[in-house]
């Protein structure tokens, strides 16, 4: 119950025309049916039927002969044989013996088409060997719907959750606000590549900046992050400092430092290791990358004594509110 | 282009589903993660032999919504954990990286069409 309040609660959000078109036609008859099925054969008297009517609270059963379907049995078919004072007779005598039908890959929405049209209850689901697979009433639709929309909602919460805020910072008031994230790059560690940079990314868009300036300094930090992992002695650290107006990001290390920045600027230019290249590094595209997403990039590097990758992107000022 | 369509036009598996309304309208192949990065959009869809968490990370900083593993490369556990914590898709095709773009092509993917010669160091 709790559920479908949290469900109703958010009824009122738009969700993508894609997703309500998926529930309506794509959702299959397979994933809403029942498949527990309690039936009975045609030998089975109407006193029975009331029986397991009554102890399972439905309102109909299936009457199967040697796993073939030969009719269903209905509310309706028992007060029919209880007027008639004709508990003691087979099902047989009262079964409905043309059952309506559906196939488990037929869309949910079709189903409902046919219950409306035909006016009844519910709907047996045959599989391609004519063998009951499962019930579809009214209600497994209800449910299944219900089901489904909970879960297209909970999955566009999801995607949407990530960006909150309305304006970057906008939580955050101060005469001079920033924030700093730092955090170790271990040298050789693959496993924990891109953790620092995925973190900052989800840290702006917490803090409301758009997507598309969260993507590059996303993409800047990550070619830095990497570099660190691949190209230092004993890894290094990555700071971020992000203000109202500006987000700087810095990478820096204790060595070996590079020996020609102008040259290691350059597109292609590597000296990426094999073990780098195994793991999908070594392109000599990733001080391009950070160049091409930053507005400033500034490298400082020394032999001996390490390299320093400064990044800065100015928040336009439409986002800063 | 659908996860479906992709799915039909390589005899593929899904691995992760990607969240449902996903639509790719172009695509890049490579295995280096930072010539991925060079031309990453939103929106295009990630082919890839290289199949390790840096793989999924490469989506994730650049909003690429689902990676499409070549050659049956089927890649290990925590990398599906990784993407379905994250939220991005896995695909995996049988046909090797070529073939697998080739078909795509056909289906009517695009790339991203002729670009300018850039001097290699
Ligand atoms: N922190 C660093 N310490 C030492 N050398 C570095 C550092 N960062 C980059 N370099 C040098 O600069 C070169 C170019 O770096 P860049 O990131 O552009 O390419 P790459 O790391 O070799 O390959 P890719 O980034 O495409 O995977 C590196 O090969 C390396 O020689
Ligand atoms: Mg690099």
């Amino acid at each position: 119950m709790s559920q479908q309040f949290s469900l109703f609660a958010r009824m009122g959000k738009d969700l993508p025309l894609s997703i309500l078109h998926e529930l309506t036609c794509e959702l299959k008859v397979s994933r809403v049916m029942t498949t527990e099925i309690t039936t009975l054969p045609s030998t089975a008297s109407m006193q029975e039927v009331k029986e397991l009517l009554r102890s399972h609270r439905i309102s109909g059963i299936p009457i199967v002969d040697e796993e073939t379907l030969v009719g269903v049995v209905s509310v309706e078919d028992l007060i029919l044989a209880l007027e008639q004072h004709a508990l003691d007779t087979p099902v047989s005598r009262f079964m409905t013996p043309q059952v309506l039908t559906a196939h488990p890959e037929e869309p949910v929405f079709e189903a409902l088409k046919q219950l409306e049209r035909q006016g009844i209850g519910r709907l047996l689901v045959l599989d391609e060997d004519g063998k009951l697979a499962g019930i579809l009433t009214k209600g497994d639709i209800m449910l299944g719907l219900l089901g489904a929309l909970q879960q297209a909602y909970d999955r566009v919460e999801r995607l949407g959750r990530e960006r909150q805020p309305r304006y970057f910072f906008e939580a955050l008031v101060s005469d001079e606000t920033s924030l700093i994230l730092s955090y170790h790059v271990r040298p050789n560690d693959f496993t924990q590549g891109g953790r620092a940079s995925a973190q900052v990314k989800k840290a702006l868009l917490q803090i409301g900046a758009t997507p598309q300036l969260s993507r590059r300094v996303a993409i800047a930090a990550y070619e830095a992050e990497i570099n660190l992992i691949i190209h230092t002695d004993d890894g290094g650290h990555i700071v971020v400092k992000i203000q109202p107006e500006k987000i700087t990001v810095v990478a820096h290390d204790t060595g070996p430092g590079i020996a020609n920045v102008e040259l290691a600027r350059q597109p292609g230019y590597t000296t990426a290791s094999e073990t780098a290249r195994e793991m999908g590094f070594g392109a000599g595209m990733g001080l391009t990358n950070i160049e091409r997403c930053t507005d400033e990039m500034h490298i400082w590097s020394a032999i001996g004594s390490g390299t320093r990758i400064e990044m800065i992107f100015y928040v336009p000022p439409e986002e800063s509110a | 282009m659908k996860v479906k369509e992709i799915i039909e036009a390589i005899a593929g598996e899904i691995l992760v589903p990607p969240a449902v309304d996903i639509e790719v309208d172009r695509a890049f192949a490579a295995d280096l993660m930072s010539d991925i990065l060079a031309f990453a959009q939103p929106q295009m869809l990630m082919i890839t032999g290289m199949t390790n968490l840096q793989a999924v990370r490469t989506a994730e900083m650049s909003d690429m919504p689902v990676i499409l593993f070549a050659r049956g490369k089927r890649p290990p556990a925590a990398l599906l954990e990784l993407a379905q914590e994250i939220g991005i898709g896995i695909l995996l095709s049988p046909y090797t990286m070529y073939e697998t773009s080739g078909l795509l092509y056909q289906a009517g993917l695009p790339g991203m069409g002729k670009l300018p010669t850039v001097q290699q160091q």
